[in-house]
């Protein structure tokens, strides 16, 4: 790939140059966290199977890493940041074990490219709790027994975070009646159900899931 | 995964640069590529990250219709009021779709060039896929082939497109914007995907060096009166075996005009003209719509295990007909 001929404004390259940069910096520090002065977004053009600088931001902390592009984010938390709460199970979008928040959204990590991921706000379980105290829907959880295996419950449980926020932007889903009405939607068993399908359950614990997300949307409004 | 090149689009100019040199694939939200180049079946030199582009609005246009750009995520586009209100059906049809979390990374321009999920296509352990691999031949003709489709296939690919969004848009007369370095055309969405014939490698008009910019929506007639029916294995998160997107614009209990396309059935959303023929100019009651039903899957050859979904079509469109009359 020619660099020069893709940057002809001498954006990209730019950022390129400072990418390669930092590289250097990567290679000769032992910590993970990001130089304050580390560029946002490090890299615009990585040659295949080279390492590129990678910075990203999880719970609050920023993580300067050396990756190849074909690194997922569920990989890099894993696997570089050693953020192992967030659960590779399917590793092809088919489970969401690896649901996390991406700028307060919901995703699934094993389907995304961490070097596309830079500049973003990450929030893994790890984030729920920073100080120890239970996240709410994380009591819910323990309260009403939405687990057996564990397995699946850091991927519920950033996933029903996210959905009681975005039940209280109005969003519709599947089991909404009438797409075209406006204010609150209910969030019934059948409503909690077809939001939380994205995430599987091979226990089959579902009828404490329910429970706990049910029990955590009546606490936070 | 192998190994790629990786470059990050800052401007469409950038990303048109990149495609016109060949063996590159746009990277959105990464959903179905991603998968695919997980499973060995995409196997690009080069990705070119496109999520940075300007293409993320919805725009109203002077006639009243709107331009979603390509890079809208699924869940965005299903839950913008202007849609809801004017478009329910489009917005029912994306929330039937894969998962929360999947929609929230799809986009509009991803969806519209999603892959089949044929089994003998996602698996590279088939050797025989003329989709994957031209000239190899088509395991589905012989292997189970209950998902696979019953109109408009031929003797070299079997395969349905996937979407259930892609069904709305063709039901909304809704056309595709591109972009080359040579310009840029607007394809009707019903031009867009292509029946297999001889070719099923190539699931759309899109040329390589081509990006999805935008998909325009025309004023609708529809928004009082539509349904989105998908019908699956299981209640949610599931690809459609069979879906119907009806559109009606009625005077009183006659109809004016109509939509019908299925899903699931056919290589690309499949317009089911005969099942509108049957309904425009007549009342509702219960031998128009049984005429719509059958009409809707003329021409319908089903292979040895998806006959069933000949009967599950003509009852879909029976009831999603029924039920959008109703809205």
């Amino acid at each position: 790939m020619d660099a020069n001929r893709l940057t002809a404004e001498g954006h990209a390259r730019r950022r390129f140059l400072l990418g390669t940069a930092s590289l250097g910096v990567v290679a000769h520090t032992p910590s993970l966290f990001a130089a304050e002065d580390a560029p946002l977004v490090a890299s615009a053009h990585v040659e295949r199977g080279a390492l590129a600088p990678v910075r990203l931001q999880v719970n609050g902390r920023d993580y300067m890493l050396s990756l190849e592009p074909r690194v997922t984010l569920l990989d890099a938390l894993r696997e570089y940041i050693g953020l192992t709460g967030t659960k590779k199970g399917c590793d092809r979008g088919q489970c969401g074990a690896c649901t996390v928040l991406v700028n307060d959204r919901r995703i699934n990590a094993c389907l995304a490219l961490a070097i596309a991921h830079q500049g973003d706000r990450i929030r893994t379980v790890e984030g729920l709790a920073p100080h120890g105290a239970l996240h709410a829907v994380q009591a819910a959880f323990v309260e009403r027994d939405g687990f057996q295996c564990g397995y699946c419950t850091p991927g519920q449980i950033c996933s029903a975070v996210a959905m009681l926020q975005e039940a209280r932007s109005d969003t519709i889903s599947a089991a909404t009646q009438d797409v075209r009405q406006r204010g609150p939607i209910a969030l019934t068993d059948a409503e909690i159900r077809e939001r939380m399908s994205g995430n599987l359950c091979r226990c089959g614990a579902y009828v404490g899931i329910v429970a706990a997300v049910r029990d955590a949307a009546t606490r936070s409004t | 995964m192998r190994a790629f090149d990786y470059v990050r689009a800052e401007r469409i100019d950038d990303a048109l640069t990149a495609l016109a040199e060949g063996n590159t694939r746009c990277l959105a939200g990464g959903t179905n590529l991603l998968d695919l180049m997980k499973g060995d079946v995409e196997q690009p030199a080069r990705l070119v990250d496109i999520t940075h582009l300007p293409l993320a609005g919805i725009e109203p246009l002077p006639d009243g219709g709107l331009r979603i750009g390509a890079l809208v995520p699924n869940s965005d586009l299903a839950n913008d009021r202007r849609i809801r209100e004017r478009y329910p059906l489009l917005a029912q049809a994306l929330v039937s779709g894969a998962s929360p979390q999947l929609r929230n990374m799809a986009t509009v321009g991803g969806n519209l060039l999603q892959r089949t999920r044929c089994h003998y296509f996602v698996d590279v352990g088939f050797d025989a896929c003329n989709k994957r691999k031209p000239g190899s031949g088509c395991t589905a003709l012989e292997g189970p082939n209950r998902i696979h489709a019953i109109l408009g296939a031929s003797n070299r690919c079997i395969a349905v497109h996937p979407s259930d969004m892609c069904v709305a848009l063709a039901a909304l007369d809704a056309v595709v914007e591109t972009q080359s370095r040579g310009g840029a055309r607007r394809i009707a969405m019903h031009d867009f995907h292509r029946l297999p014939g001889t070719t099923p490698q190539r699931d759309t008009e899109l040329r390589h060096d081509e990006l999805v910019t935008a998909v325009t929506l025309p004023p609708s007639p529809f928004a009082e009166h539509s349904r989105y029916l998908k019908v699956r294995d299981r209640a949610s998160y599931a690809f459609a075996l069979v879906s119907v997107a009806a559109a009606l614009d009625l005077d009183g209990d006659r109809v004016r005009d109509a939509r019908i396309v299925l899903g699931g059935v056919a290589h690309k959303p499949w317009r089911a003209r005969d099942a509108e023929h049957a309904l425009v100019g007549h009342a509702l009651d219960d031998a128009t719509l049984s005429a719509a039903g059958a009409a809707a899957t003329h021409g319908a050859r089903p292979y040895h295990d998806n006959a069933f979904k000949v009967t599950l079509a003509q009852r879909a469109v029976v009831r999603a007909i029924r039920e959008g009359a109703r809205t």
